[in-house]
């Protein structure tokens, strides 16, 4: 057995891991929410992102904690003009082909970083990689902390703009009845193409944070979109606060794991998971939709 | 239209294919070919479970590497006869289609839930294969070189080529057979609507189980020939997302829930591919591009893919449909469970 | 043919069908009305099988099928038809009947022959190869019924297959409901066209708030008080027979 100090400090560092997931959960969640479809191309959009960052501060000298000010607007005009411009007129309004089609632009994206990007891994070097914070018993790393602040930040912006601005009300709205947001004047395309637009947001948020203490390769986002799957899964599909539990509970179960049983099977643990829930109870441990 | 009728084209295309090596002896051409033949085989064994049943997995991964381990397995740990082995992976695949697609179904998956739940399968498969020491681990299975006909391996990859085309052939008239029969339009049923499937008396659980195992059986023979063919597998190959990808695309692009897509579409992204890697070698990835951008084309453009555009040019009609027919994926995908409607 | 004793659904708190019971002897048409919300399509899928009873139990032709799932009801002879109508969109009008038909006919050539028969008696003979989502309302309507009637049941549950039509499809559409009964099949109707129920009808049960609260024959049920109250409101009986004496004309 481990002593209480060492598991005490895997369920700190989990909690920090689980909230990037989180907000990689959240973009899925919220597409999930209004949608009603799984985007197949999240952990693709993830890739790009750390890549935008990495591309950042390799030509621009830009520190990741500052890029995030212009990945982050940057990847919700991407996600906007994508749902827009590409998704939603390429699917003909049917859910298989939207499935399809966010399979397609993940194909696409993940080996076009790799015809760019080769398939190194690349991470880049900033002064405050290895800062910590002595708590006594355990180090924790700076840049986990400060993730670990940000990705809560900004779940909570994300919740105030869903229930305190006209267009949260709106994409509200049109998760909830789209048909009937139509007819009261809401530009359905125009909230669908919103809220792809955050969900990519969210991503770019936690690329910037990922990447001072992260590498990337062109199947990083794969990786962590596949526990942000079984994350959303176990919030409930289209839950935020579904999403944010699951994401700090899968954090914990990873990081115990990986402590009891070694990485690789850590890994296992969590499909294990996401598979029983999908089966047993696919509408989430907290049960809610949006 | 007559049976014969039905059939005939595509018997007449697989003759002339056939002949292909009688003429052409380049290794790279004869293995370019056995190549695309396996992937449309897996490609044929998608389309029946996606195609004419409409649940769309994105795992087949699970089943072609089912099939492949299997084979390699069974030669190379117990000394089994590599036909026997090669039939009994056949057989292991599909029981492996049959407990994922219980489980799944049983449980009501459908459509975006469908796919991930098979996606799941197919990455936790990976993993253990790439962990365990049974299946080699991360070093991966061999299966000792010995050229023999009872052995499955051949001097001439001709014999290689005639094989495939012969599970390529049989699976063909097997999907034919299916679509004009009573379980082709039980697997019609189910995809177009399951409730009003379930008011004529369709069973539609059983549908779905034999159209999973059925479609699992044929991809994980494909996995069978590719392991047999190049006497090496390792985890990332049997259970990687590539196949998955191919086994996917191929249909959708050739034509989904017809007979021939799946081939139509094999040929069309391999050679696709081939050409990218004349014009564009040493750029990893770009063939996957191609691919990816091809099947957003053709949702957005051709939605019965190759095939709907060759009936469209036979008619003279060269304008893409602005409507498509089918409305059925209007419904949610919200899992349901059989019984609640 | 049927009886449905003290059936009660539940959906969470909410009660939808409360202890209704009836009963629809062979080679009647019965008539299921009631006002919106009453009920009346979740009795009917739970009937179908569609929907689990919460209490009560439902024989057919002697049978208990209280726990039988909806595709071996279909085998055992009993049929539906959706309100919203369920077309198998991408599939031609044969195509679709044809799922019904092979049912009881395994092979492809019978099938599509019981198909085209059918088709031909609900009036799509003409249609076999139009794709089903190229029909319209009534054409629809009419596939939903072809396909129930493809399955050759003993049993046919029709969910409101006039509405939508216009008076002249309607009356079109009467005398082929009647003509199904006539070749031996007992039917059970949800309908909002009165002037159907009242014409095609020889038994009429009244469901209101998943209560059923009448039962007779046509006139009786025009002249019960309690139907006029549950359609039209509270009182409704009394003032309408103060004002214009309507419910002694037809009763």
């Amino acid at each position: 057995m481990f002593a209480p100090d060492i598991i005490l400090a895997a369920v700190l560092n989990g909690l920090m891991t689980g909230s990037v997931y989180a907000l990689i959960a959240l973009g899925l969640t919220l597409v999930y929410g209004v949608l009603h479809i799984i985007n197949f191309a999240h952990g693709a959009t993830l890739t790009a992102a750390m890549f935008a960052v990495y591309v950042a501060h390799a030509v621009f000298k830009l520190d990741p904690y500052i890029a995030l000010f212009i990945v982050t607007p940057l990847f919700f005009g991407l996600g906007y003009g994508v749902q827009r411009f590409v998704i939603g007129p390429a699917s003909h309004g049917e859910d298989r082909n939207i499935l399809l089609v966010t399979l397609g632009l993940s194909i696409l994206i993940e080996n076009a970083m790799l015809a760019i990007f080769r398939s190194d891994t690349r991470s880049i070097d900033v002064p405050y990689a290895f800062s910590s914070i002595d708590l006594g018993f355990t180090f924790l790393a700076l840049p986990r902390v400060l993730a670990f602040g940000v990705a809560l930040l900004v779940a909570l912006l994300l919740g105030l703009l869903l229930t305190r601005t006209d267009t949260g009300k709106a994409i509200r709205a049109v998760a909830r009845e789209k048909t009937g947001a139509a007819l009261a004047g809401i530009d359905v395309a125009h909230i669908y193409a919103v809220t792809f637009g955050l969900g990519a947001a969210c991503v770019a948020i936690a690329a910037c944070l990922l990447m001072p203490t992260f590498y990337v390769t062109p199947r990083a986002g794969n990786a962590f979109v596949l526990v942000a799957f079984t994350i959303v899964v176990l919030g409930g599909m289209g839950s935020i606060p579904g999403a944010l539990l699951g994401a700090l509970f899968i954090g914990v179960v990873e990081s115990l794991c990986g402590l009891f049983f070694g990485e690789s099977l850590g890994q296992i643990g969590i499909f294990l998971i996401f598979i029983l829930v999908l089966l047993v109870r696919p509408t989430g441990l907290f049960g809610a939709r949006a | 239209m007559s049976t014969s009728r039905a059939f005939a084209p595509a018997l007449v295309l697989l003759l002339l294919a056939a002949l292909i090596p009688v003429f052409v002896t380049a290794n790279t051409v004869l293995n370019f070919i056995v190549f695309t033949l396996i992937i449309a085989l897996a490609a044929q064994g998608w389309n029946l479970l996606g195609g004419l049943c409409g649940q769309f997995s994105f795992g087949h991964a699970a089943f072609f590497g089912s099939g492949a381990y299997a084979a390699a397995l069974l030669q190379a740990r117990y000394g089994v006869n590599a036909w026997a082995a090669f039939t009994a992976a056949i057989a292991f695949a599909a029981l492996v289609g049959w407990i994922i697609g219980y489980l799944s179904f049983r449980s009501g998956l459908r459509g975006s839930y469908f796919a991930l739940v098979t996606l799941a399968f197919a990455e936790v498969f990976r993993i253990l294969a790439n962990a365990s020491a049974f299946t080699g681990g991360a070093a991966g299975t061999l299966i000792k070189l010995d050229i023999r006909p009872e052995n499955f391996q051949f001097a001439s990859r001709a014999a290689f080529v005639w094989i495939a085309l012969a599970l390529v052939g049989f699976t063909l008239l097997l999907t034919t057979a299916i679509t004009r029969s009573r379980l082709g339009a039980w697997f019609a049923a189910v995809r177009e609507n399951e409730d009003a499937a379930r008011a004529l008396g369709v069973d539609t659980l059983a549908v779905k189980l034999k159209a999973i195992t059925l479609s699992a059986g044929i991809t994980g023979a494909a996995g069978a020939l590719y392991v047999q063919y190049y006497l090496y597998l390792d985890a990332n190959i049997a259970y990687g997302s590539w196949i998955s990808i191919e086994a996917l695309i191929a249909p959708i692009i050739g034509g989904i829930g017809t007979p021939l897509g799946p081939i139509v579409g094999a040929v069309t992204l391999h050679g696709l591919g081939e050409l990218t890697k004349l014009f564009a070698s040493g750029i990893p990835g770009i063939d996957l591009v191609i691919y990816g951008a091809l099947l957003v084309t053709a949702i957005a453009f051709a939605p019965d893919g190759m095939m709907g555009l060759l009936k469209r040019l036979g008619r003279g009609q060269v304008t893409p449909r602005t409507t498509t027919p089918k409305t059925t994926a209007a419904k949610t995908t919200t899992p349901k469970t059989e019984g609640a409607a | 043919m049927l009886a449905v004793e003290t059936i009660t659904k539940r959906f969470g708190g909410l009660v939808a069908v409360n202890a209704a019971s009836l009963k629809v002897a062979a080679g009647s048409i019965t008539g299921l009305i009631g006002p919106n919300g009453a009920g009346k399509t979740t009795l009917f899928a739970v009937i179908a099988g569609f929907e689990k009873a919460s209490e009560g139990r439902i024989l057919f032709a002697g049978q208990d099928i209280t726990a039988q799932p909806a595709h071996l009801r279909a085998q055992a002879g009993i049929a539906r038809t959706f309100q919203i109508v369920q077309p198998f969109a991408g599939l031609s009008v044969v195509e679709n009947i044809a799922v019904g038909a092979y049912l009881r006919h395994s092979g492809r050539a019978d099938a599509q022959a019981r198909a085209g028969e059918v088709a031909s008696l609900v009036g799509l003979g003409a249609m076999l190869d139009q794709s089903a989502s190229s029909l319209t309302v009534a054409g629809r309507k009419r596939l939903e019924l072809a396909r129930a009637l493809a399955t050759e049941p003993r049993l046919l549950l029709l969910d409101e297959v006039l509405a939508g039509l216009n008076p002249s499809e309607i009356r079109d559409m009467i005398p082929v409901i009647r003509q199904i009964r006539d070749q031996g099949v007992t039917i059970l109707m949800v309908e909002h066209v009165m002037q159907a129920v009242m014409s095609l009808c020889e038994d009429i049960h009244v469901l209101a708030q998943g209560r059923i609260i009448a039962q007779g024959t046509p006139s009786e049920i025009a002249g019960n008080p309690a139907v006029i109250e549950a359609y039209l409101g509270q009182g409704a009986a009394k003032r309408l027979q103060g004002a214009t004496g309507m419910g002694e004309n037809h009763a």
